[in-house]
């Protein structure tokens, strides 16, 4: 079967990506991926043309550093064969198809709603009578936990089903925070508002989000960013790493009622985020991404100012993580708990974070390098064990790690090139993809366009898409009361799931 | 024991030992000043990405405002940006910002329910809701109880269950969704209660407003007691906002 090979932050023609009959679109893409653990689906979905639903799938190729994309068009009733019945890690994106546009399936495992979304095919069916997976039995019980959870976090609601203490089952539901993003990307028209709305996909991944988001549509504008934009971007994109990584080190140790660790570690994270409000105005890097210009160049004296936050940065942070891995009462919640396998991780299709923490190098850093990290000669942080433990000591080598490249990149700052905003018009009848390494993972935002290069199809995936599952799974027989600790430790975002 | 006490000592001094004196760094875009200047208005409004620039005469609304700049990138001296981080105030028109006149955002102590001042000023419990918040101002309210803000300090803290809060603070644009859940959690908390809204998209539904997904009859139902603009909310602000309220002064 024909397909196209891209790179990432590559704009193509429509009418360039192959259309093929179903079937063969379903055993070439399932082919790629079946004992190819270098290739995974980066994103996959639907859009009306007349009255059929013309579906693409962009495959990445880790080894090749390209992107495979291919199409198929189905007719709206149509019952398919799905793709999840051979690699589960479609599952998620067969039921996005399945809840916007009615399609069912003669063979999806779980062929349940996604999100709810308000451009949803069924509407009778509200978020209240979600299906849930149930057992009858005497002696299993069921736990339910919100949407509206204990501390200040985000909404959703986890199911459990017990034997005694020990989780044999948990079923997550989202779409408490759908606020329809991507149709909003193509309502609003202005730069200013699609820019803002990237910033607020997810409040924690600001720099991932309205990175890709700013490089899409330089590229779809044919205006690529210069290199002092590139370089804002990768250093900001570290710092926010640093932040959150920082933060969530501090949440997990709350979780484990480790009071001088989480004290530690949430001072810790206040000299970065005040970085960015001294460099941005914002503490959440909110204002600093924005297409084809750099409203805040990074001077040389914030450069200094930088390198001495980070110097008294490093030591205290090395400290307490050093007593953290030390203490048998913090060593005894987090090893072995939450733990999953490097094939569940495979079959589930997870990315970032939350693949290294057992060998699977899932980065787009190295397999699909953007901005400046071709010249750092990337290597990811990789564990072996799958478990909180894993997780906790990714979050803190990736801190070590930020900071090392962050050193790099201020001692070769850029000249600015100050304001030439170029008004931005993307290329008509075209299709671009923009593939960023948050800090929990890889990020994509994708557009196509009309004739008139008006925006028509905006898609964005958040890492957190592919993983929830991980952690639904991760929990299984743990105990009930290790599940606040696994949840932070993969630390998934519900915004930027539900959208 | 010794390594702990050792990490205790390298820690110094983190607190803020005056959070309603306390300076912030670098060039946070807080309260925004209009000057006087002629310029064309019409323009001026069309850069806000949430239509939070009135014009004649031309004024800023806080509750839309998301602080990103763009105003005053392109008309830098009609717009400026202070530092000011002491923007919460209990009455929805006090978010206005009119050209000429540099005052500051005040609550309008006449309108503040007795029962505030009495019953929580010594111990306030609330419970939050994100009703479809990004998650930014969610972390800044968090940051508002780590040792820096350490808001805990007079008796404000966030609570896991309503039964045990006076009040609710909701973040985010109030989705569909968690419309029904935002209802539910707000009846469980016992009377007399407040409602507390923080970050620009709770006040106006921010860059959602307008989206078919979202659900605001809950905001607009009921009596407001603060209104915490941001975008996120500064924890600052925030706890400002909250002693106002309280009328906790220094």
């Amino acid at each position: 079967m024909n397909s196209l090979i891209i790179n990432n932050h590559q704009t193509v023609r429509v009418a360039a990506i192959p259309e093929s009959d179903y079937k063969s679109f379903l055993e070439f893409n399932t082919g790629l991926i079946i004992n190819h653990p270098e290739r995974h689906c980066v994103l996959y979905f639907g859009y009306r043309t007349d009255d059929e639903i013309r579906l693409i799938i962009c495959i990445a190729d880790d080894n090749e550093h390209n992107i495979i994309v291919s199409s198929a068009v189905v007719s709206e009733d149509s019952i398919l064969d799905s793709f999840s019945a051979k690699v589960l890690a479609f599952e998620k994106f067969e039921r996005e198809i399945h809840e916007n546009f009615g399609i069912k399936y003669t063979d999806h495992p779980w062929l349940k709603p996604v999100r709810y979304s308000a451009s949803r095919e069924d509407k009778s069916d509200t978020i209240a009578n979600y299906p849930f997976y149930g057992i009858d039995s005497e002696e299993l019980h069921e736990v339910g936990v919100g949407p509206v959870h204990a501390g200040i976090i985000e909404p959703g609601h986890f199911r459990f089903v017990c034997n005694g203490e020990q989780v044999l089952h948990l079923e997550i539901q989202l779409g408490y925070q759908h606020r329809g993003v991507e149709n909003l990307f193509l309502e609003k028209k202005k730069l200013i508002q699609r820019t803002t709305l990237a910033e607020c996909i997810a409040g924690d991944s600001v720099i991932g989000h309205t990175s890709a988001f700013a490089f899409l549509l330089e590229s779809m504008g044919g205006l690529p960013a210069s290199r002092e934009l590139i370089f804002s971007r990768t250093l900001a994109q570290e710092l926010e790493r640093i932040a959150v990584h920082t933060g969530d080190l501090s949440a997990i140790c709350t979780d484990i009622a480790y009071q001088l660790g989480s004290s530690v570690l949430g001072r810790l994270r206040t000299p970065i985020v005040n970085f960015f409000q001294e460099w941005c105005g914002n503490r959440l890097a909110k204002g600093l991404v924005r297409t084809g210009y750099n409203p805040y160049p990074f001077t040389r004296y914030l450069a200094e100012r930088l390198t001495t936050i980070l110097d008294a940065f490093e030591p205290d942070f090395i400290e307490i993580n050093n007593e953290l891995s030390r203490l048998p009462s913090s060593l005894s919640r987090f090893e072995r708990t939450g733990m999953l396998s490097y094939d569940q991780l495979l079959n589930i299709g997870t990315v970032g974070m939350s693949a290294r923490m057992n060998t699977l190098v899932r980065d787009i850093r190295i397999s699909h390098p953007y901005g400046l990290y071709s010249e750092f000669n990337h290597e990811p942080v990789i564990k072996h064990h799958g478990d909180v433990y894993s997780r906790v000591q990714i979050r803190k080598q990736e801190v070590l790690q930020s900071i090392a490249y962050i050193r790099q990149l201020l001692a070769n700052l850029p000249e600015s090139t100050g304001y030439s905003e170029k008004p931005l018009a993307l290329a008509p009848d075209s299709f671009g993809i923009s593939l960023t390494e948050g800090w929990r993972g890889e990020i994509c935002h994708a557009c196509i366009t009309d004739q008139k290069g008006e925006m028509k199809i905006y898609k964005i995936k958040d890492p957190s898409f592919h993983n929830w599952l991980a952690l639904a799974l991760a929990v299984r027989n743990n105990e009930i009361s290790d599940f606040p600790v696994s949840n932070k430790s993969f630390d998934l975002s519900y915004c930027g799931h539900d959208l | 024991m010794l390594q702990t006490l050792k990490i205790l000592y390298h820690q110094g001094k983190q607190y803020i030992p005056d959070l309603r004196a306390a300076k912030v760094p670098g060039i946070f875009r807080g309260r925004p000043e209009i000057s006087l200047e002629k310029v064309d208005e019409t323009l001026l409004a069309e850069v806000c990405p949430t239509n939070a620039i009135l014009t004649g005469p031309v004024r800023i609304d806080l509750g839309r405002c998301t602080f990103c700049g763009e105003c005053t990138r392109l008309f830098p001296h009609k717009i400026k940006f202070t530092t000011d981080y002491r923007l919460a105030t209990n009455e929805r028109g006090g978010l206005i910002i009119h050209e000429g006149t540099n005052s500051p955002v005040r609550l309008n102590n006449d309108l503040v329910r007795n029962e505030i001042h009495k019953i929580f000023s010594g111990s306030l419990k609330l419970r939050q809701v994100s009703a479809a918040g990004d998650n930014s101002t969610e972390l800044e309210l968090n940051a508002t109880g780590n040792v820096n803000f350490d808001i805990g300090r007079y008796g404000i803290e966030f609570v896991a269950s309503p039964r045990h809060a006076d009040g609710i603070v909701i973040t985010g644009p109030v989705s569909e969704n968690m419309a029904e859940p935002l209802q539910i959690t707000y009846d469980a908390v016992p009377s007399p209660k407040i409602i507390i809204l923080a970050g620009c998209d709770a006040i106006s539904g921010g860059i959602f407003e307008g989206s078919p997904a979202l659900n605001r009859k809950f905001i607009e139902e009921n009596h407001i007691d603060l209104y915490i603009p941001g975008n996120p909310v500064h924890p600052l602000t925030f706890i400002n906002g909250v002693l106002d309220l309280l009328g906790i002064t220094p």
